[in-house]
């Protein structure tokens, strides 16, 4: 699959401090590319760096072949939307969502009819006259999408599209708007630090912490072969033991329970072991891979619930279980789940 | 947005900046040490004559008088309107911080007038009692400090409304909670709540007090405070002494200066909490009383500006004992635009103050530009020049212009401009940059750089992206810097006495010339024109940032 959108080895350093490492990703067209990760990860740098707003130090950004890297930003085609829309407080709605459309103006006919379709698209039929500050922020986030939209871009940037929002209004325009960007059929990239935003909206993820893009791959990916310790811990719940690598992951002074290795690791190491709740169940009695513990915290979640056991052995754990498994300070006894994801091993972190 | 562009436009601006603002006052002190000859024989001479810190003297005790003054009438007024509700409460508010917006020589004419020994007052009381003298002279730092504290309350007044107006009503309650009477809680919640404003409104008045020209030089007679000293000087010949006190001066501004930005840091802490104002009391009883001295104090405050309407009706010749002016006609204000003579410094005030007001805007805007939007070395150095004006009073600048553009020496930048068209517009220009150019600076500040950015990734060029969102978004910070800068350069009086000629000189130095012939008709109908003129200016311009 050819890259309709490539970032290679993109570095941007602000004085002493480098934002991004050697990011280098790409997007089929068409395809919906998060970039998700924690505040200060560098992701709205990436951002900004393929909308034009800051210049790399090094690395090259390129469209269809087409390096743009020193394209000034009017010049790339990029529709963007951003964190808090931006939108010109001085135009009504019709004339924001007309800003970007050639010359010509937004009083020829074909400007108008572009304005009513983007408008439809967004769901703002008939919103043209009004004022950009007299409509809710929802509204608003569609009306920028549609302003992004209607010079017909080449790639569409998204930051944080939906942090304004509340929480309840959050997951209906999340819907209405990968509606939208699938029905125009754009190459879309867009930041968020929301695991569930990222995971809806993209058709792959790419996540990032310090600067570093640490794995780029499917929802699924990501969650069952997370490919370092960060990922691993980012993506998901996660309980995190400290280990041993030899023969498999040796607790101390418990079980050694079998575990897939991330790379990087040799044996003999002290590693990291990161088990999902998923991935620990109880078990009656005794066992020889069982580690003994009592249930601290007991969180109902409908059909399931999460209950924190502490060990002697391996700290606190998570597990998820049914409601009625136990109860809080009972004394359990947690094992590798044979059917959960695998736990999973990477090198210690110092 | 951050994108590298490297460019000289930064530093050529500060460099022209430097040029109009900072070389006048590095002259002045290289003339002032004697340059070329580099002596301190006239600073010792100031150090040496009594007549200099008796004017040094008289400027600071001036200006500290005038600040506890100033702040016995602004504070209990701002808390009358602020804290209670009354018939007439919101007109009232706006009348009693009218002074603010006229000229300050017009203010010292409507009190020559009113309170002058020929003034309505002194001629009602002579009348009343049948003296045959009038029973008081309007001259000495009384009289100053009796215009100062009518002019400069209102900055007390306006700090202090703002400063109630941002209160936390929840503080009071609390303190009421905790048992504290309603004075206590003036005494330890609201009043030391309200310091940073005070100290603010304090630092203003200190600043424009010892800047002030018109009073200490209409009704100072003999009394000299530094501005008339220097400009007495000045127009002695005795330049270099005139360059000393000028940098004396120039000296005490910038350690008010020092001051007024610590207690702005101070006010920026002190403004973290932020509640819902109390609620206005509703007077009761009081109410008719309240009503009763706003409207008095109200008559009180504009009764100078209605002697001034009142004089310039009043004929040539035609007045000289009577208690009221037996005849009044259009007369005066014919004459203004019937005789080429009178037209003449209207002319020239509305020409010189709309090209110095127009270079503000430009030098103002391209600095804030420069300075805000593409961050760098220069931005610093920028923002000082541009606000430097501000804490000098006029007549340093005044001064130092006069020093630095009478020389022609071009290798050195300097110009003969004195006694040319172009020195009363610069000297305007100078004094206006700090308020155009800190106009353009907040607007761009409050700018969200996101409008832009997002105007770029739409396709728009530099120039499509300020032409339709940076100018339409910062229009109204510029109108109001714009509003002021033209007000200032319109009623100018401090710059024009030092820089004027025949052929340019203002409405200001007209009313002067006027009132030495004794033509006050005329006098107090050019002062009703530029009052109204700035009221014009004042309402188009607020108009129009309102829209």
């Amino acid at each position: 699959m050819s890259d309709f959108l490539r970032l290679e080895s993109l570095e941007k350093r602000f004085g002493a401090l480098a934002v991004t490492r050697q990011v280098s990703l790409g997007a089929a067209k068409g395809e919906i590319v998060a970039l998700l990760g924690p505040s200060g990860s560098g992701k709205t740098t990436v951002l900004r760096l393929v909308a034009g707003f800051e210049t790399p130090d090094a690395g090259r950004i390129l469209v269809e072949g087409e390096d743009v890297t020193a394209l000034a930003p009017e010049r790339r085609r990029f529709g963007m939307v951003f964190q808090h829309y931006a939108l010109f407080p001085h135009m009504t709605v019709g004339e924001n969502v007309a800003f970007g459309l050639a010359a010509g103006g937004a009083a020829s006919a074909a400007a108008k009819a572009r304005v009513a379709e983007m408008l439809a698209l967004a769901g703002l039929s008939g919103f043209e006259d009004r004022r950009v500050t007299a409509i809710s922020g929802g509204q608003q986030q569609r009306v920028a999408l549609a302003r992004a939209l209607a010079p017909n871009p080449r790639v569409l940037l998204l930051d944080e599209p939906l942090s304004n929002l509340d929480p309840t209004l959050r997951e209906k325009t999340r819907r209405e708007l990968k509606r939208a960007i699938r029905k125009v059929g754009i190459t879309t990239l867009f930041v968020t630090h929301e695991q569930e935003e990222a995971f809806e909206l993209g058709d792959r993820v790419a996540v990032l912490h310090q600067g570093r893009l640490e794995q780029l791959g499917t929802p699924e990916e990501l969650f069952e072969r997370p490919a370092t310790r960060f990922v691993a811990t980012f993506v998901g719940r996660s309980s995190v033991v400290p280990v041993a690598w030899k023969d498999g992951a040796r607790i101390p002074g418990g079980p050694v329970w079998p575990a897939t290795a991330g790379g990087g690791l040799a044996e003999g190491d002290d590693a990291d072991l990161v088990v999902r709740p998923e991935g620990l169940a109880f078990c009656p009695s005794p066992a020889p891979l069982a580690l003994e513990g009592t249930v601290v915290e007991r969180r109902y979640a409908g059909r399931t619930a999460y209950f924190l056991v502490a060990t002697a052995a391996a700290g606190e754990l998570e597990v998820l279980a049914a409601p009625d498994a136990a109860r809080e300070g009972d004394r359990v006894y947690v094992v590798p789940a044979a059917d959960g994801p695998a736990p999973r091993v990477f090198p210690r972190q110092r | 947005m951050s994108r590298p562009r490297r460019g000289v436009a930064p530093a050529l601006l500060t460099l022209l900046l430097f040029w109009l603002v900072g070389y006048p006052l590095v002259l002045t002190l290289a003339e002032a040490l004697g340059a070329p000859h580099w002596t301190l024989s006239h600073v010792a001479e100031f150090a040496a004559r009594p007549a200099e810190w008796h004017a040094l003297w008289a400027s600071l005790w001036i200006s500290l008088a005038t600040v506890v003054l100033a702040g016995a009438i602004g504070v209990p007024l701002a808390f009358l309107f602020e804290r209670n509700e009354f018939p007439g409460r919101g007109l009232l508010g706006a009348l009693v911080a009218l002074p603010v917006a006229l000229p300050p020589l017009i203010g010292v004419l409507a009190f020559l007038f009113l309170y002058g020994e020929s003034g309505f007052a002194s001629r009602a009381v002579q009348a009343l009692f049948g003296l045959t003298e009038a029973p008081w002279r309007l001259s000495g730092p009384g009289a100053i400090l009796f215009v100062h504290a009518y002019s400069m309350y209102v900055y007390f007044y306006l700090f202090t409304r703002a400063g109630l107006a941002r209160a936390d009503g929840s503080l009071l309650e609390a303190a009421a909670s905790l048992g504290a009477s309603r004075s206590r809680a003036t005494w330890r919640i609201t009043l030391p709540l309200l310091a940073p404003a005070l100290s603010g409104a304090a630092l203003l008045t200190f600043m424009t007090s010892l800047a002030s020209f018109s009073a200490p030089y209409i009704f100072g007679g003999s009394f000299r405070v530094m501005t008339t000293q220097i400009v007495a000087s000045k127009l002695n010949g005795d330049d270099a002494m005139a360059m000393v006190e000028t940098v004396a001066l120039a000296l005490i501004g910038f350690a008010g200066l020092a001051l007024l930005r610590k207690a702005e840091r101070r006010r920026e802490v002190a403004g973290g909490t932020r509640g819902v104002a109390p609620r206005r009391r509703q007077l009761a009883r009081g109410k008719w009383a309240a009503t009763a001295a706003g409207w008095a104090l109200a008559i009180l405050l504009l009764l100078p500006h209605a002697t001034l309407i009142l004089v310039s009706l009043v004929p040539r010749n035609t007045w000289t004992t009577e208690a009221l002016p037996p005849v009044l006609d259009l007369g005066n204000y014919r004459s203004l635009f019937s005789e080429a003579e009178r037209l003449r410094p209207i002319v020239n005030s509305l020409w010189m103050a709309s090209a110095a007001t127009l270079l503000a805007i430009l030098l103002g805007f391209a600095a804030a530009s420069l300075a805000v939007r593409r961050k760098g070395r220069w931005s610093g150095p920028l923002e000082t020049l541009i606000a430097a004006p501000w804490a000098l009073p006029g007549t340093v600048f005044a001064v130092a212009l006069a020093a630095a553009f009478s020389v022609h020496a071009p290798w050195a930048g300097r110009f003969v401009l004195v006694g040319t068209l172009a020195i009363l517009p610069l000297g305007y220009l100078v004094r206006s940059l700090p308020l155009t150019g800190r106009a353009a600076f907040a607007g761009l500040r409050q700018m969200d750089p996101a409008l832009e950015e997002a105007a770029a990734s739409l396709g728009a060029s530099a120039a499509r992206r300020f032409r339709r969102i940076v100018l339409p978004q910062i229009r109204p910070a510029l109108a109001a810097g714009a509003s002021l800068a033209f007000l200032a350069a319109l009623g100018d009086f401090v710059v024009s006495i030092v820089l004027y000629t025949y052929d340019t000189r203002p409405i200001s130095i007209e009313i002067l010339s006027s009132l030495r012939i004794q033509e006050i008709g005329a006098a107090a109908a050019y002062g009703v024109l530029l009052t109204v003129l700035s009221a014009a200016a004042f309402l188009i311009w607020g108009r129009r940032t309102e829209a």
